[in-house]
């Protein structure tokens, strides 16, 4: 399996993806710089987390339009497996990838701490390590976090079994639902079931001196798939 | 020639920023305030004179930047200097 790490200006989690996606994999990931207009064959493209651009104007959009964006978009349509976290998933939906968009938190606060999210589909090549309706504890660390569609996208989101986390709670937890995001939504998946944008860091739940592996299933799903 | 593109978020979709704004408003004894929205005005100097053929081009950056459509409403307004 190969998989690739795109860079962006301000992205500061690609560092984190590609050290527990090698662990993952037992191989090296291959960095991509955004500025690149090609990219060597592979089998799973990451947009990491971050502050691309600052966030300028709305959060992943200069990102989405860089110039590497238009061979991400193309290798999604052939059938690519793309994930996108965190901001990661703002530049997914502000290229079109997956439907929607993220606003500011509810809240208005940026929100840094441990969630928990339920898995929602456990039949993609994404969630396949995960039980259907498991509880992860994960982090999550943003501004913008809010998810929101308009009546119809929800529906057919709903309906196409495309919602792949809900944000959920546990004894002790107030406010499971960290950002306001319609339908408790931590992250979805295309049609096809090969883009997946979530807000949580998995990345950052990987290792037991993360504090927690939860997020390694999702890692390690698809290194099972595309291997 | 100048173009004013004005962002403004659609009905149905919360602003927090305007909420809080609003609330803020209010505790500076501020009476009858309804509903406050944040948007964002982006100044762009054009070298095109011919004023439809600007629009035109802006519609263009907004539906292609300046504005994300599935949440934002944009207006442009063109001035003659």
């Amino acid at each position: 399996m190969k998989a690739s790490v795109i860079v962006f200006p301000g992205s500061n989690c690609d560092r984190d993806i590609q050290v527990a996606l090698a662990n993952s994999m037992g191989g090296p990931v291959e960095m991509v710089w955004h500025g690149q207009t090609e990219m060597a064959q592979t089998d799973l493209i990451v947009l990491p987390g971050g502050f691309s651009y600052g966030d300028y104007l709305r959060c992943g959009a200069m990102s989405a339009r860089s110039p590497i964006m238009r061979e991400v978009v193309a290798r999604a349509q052939q059938g690519v497996a793309v994930l996108g976290i965190c901001n990661g998933f703002q530049i997914l939906l502000e290229a079109g990838l997956l439907p929607g968009a993220l606003l500011l938190n509810a809240g208005r606060n940026f929100v840094c701490r441990d969630i928990n999210i339920r898995v929602e589909n456990s039949q993609t090549q994404f969630t396949s390590r995960y039980e259907q309706g498991q509880i992860l504890r994960i982090p999550v660390a943003h501004h913008d976090g809010q998810y929101f569609a308009d009546p119809d996208t929800l529906a057919e989101l709903q309906a196409g079994d495309r919602i792949a986390f809900r944000y959920c709670g546990s004894a002790g937890d107030e406010s499971a639902n960290p950002n306001g995001s319609i339908d408790d939504i931590a992250g979805i998946f295309n049609d096809r079931r090969t883009v997946l944008g979530l807000m949580p860091h998995p990345e950052r739940a990987a290792d037991p001196l993360h504090g927690g592996t939860d997020g390694r299933g999702l890692l390690d799903s698809l290194v099972s798939a595309l291997s | 020639m100048k173009a004013r593109v004005h962002v403004s978020y659609k009905t149905g979709v919360l602003d927090p920023q305007g909420k809080a704004i609003g609330l803020t408003l209010k505790n500076l004894g501020f009476a009858g305030i309804g509903e406050v929205r944040q948007g964002k005005l982006i100044e762009l100097e054009l070298a095109e004179s011919d004023a439809n053929k600007a629009r035109k081009a802006v519609e263009a950056m907004c539906e292609k930047l300046l504005a994300n459509t599935v949440i934002e409403n944009y207006a442009i307004e063109l001035d003659n200097e």
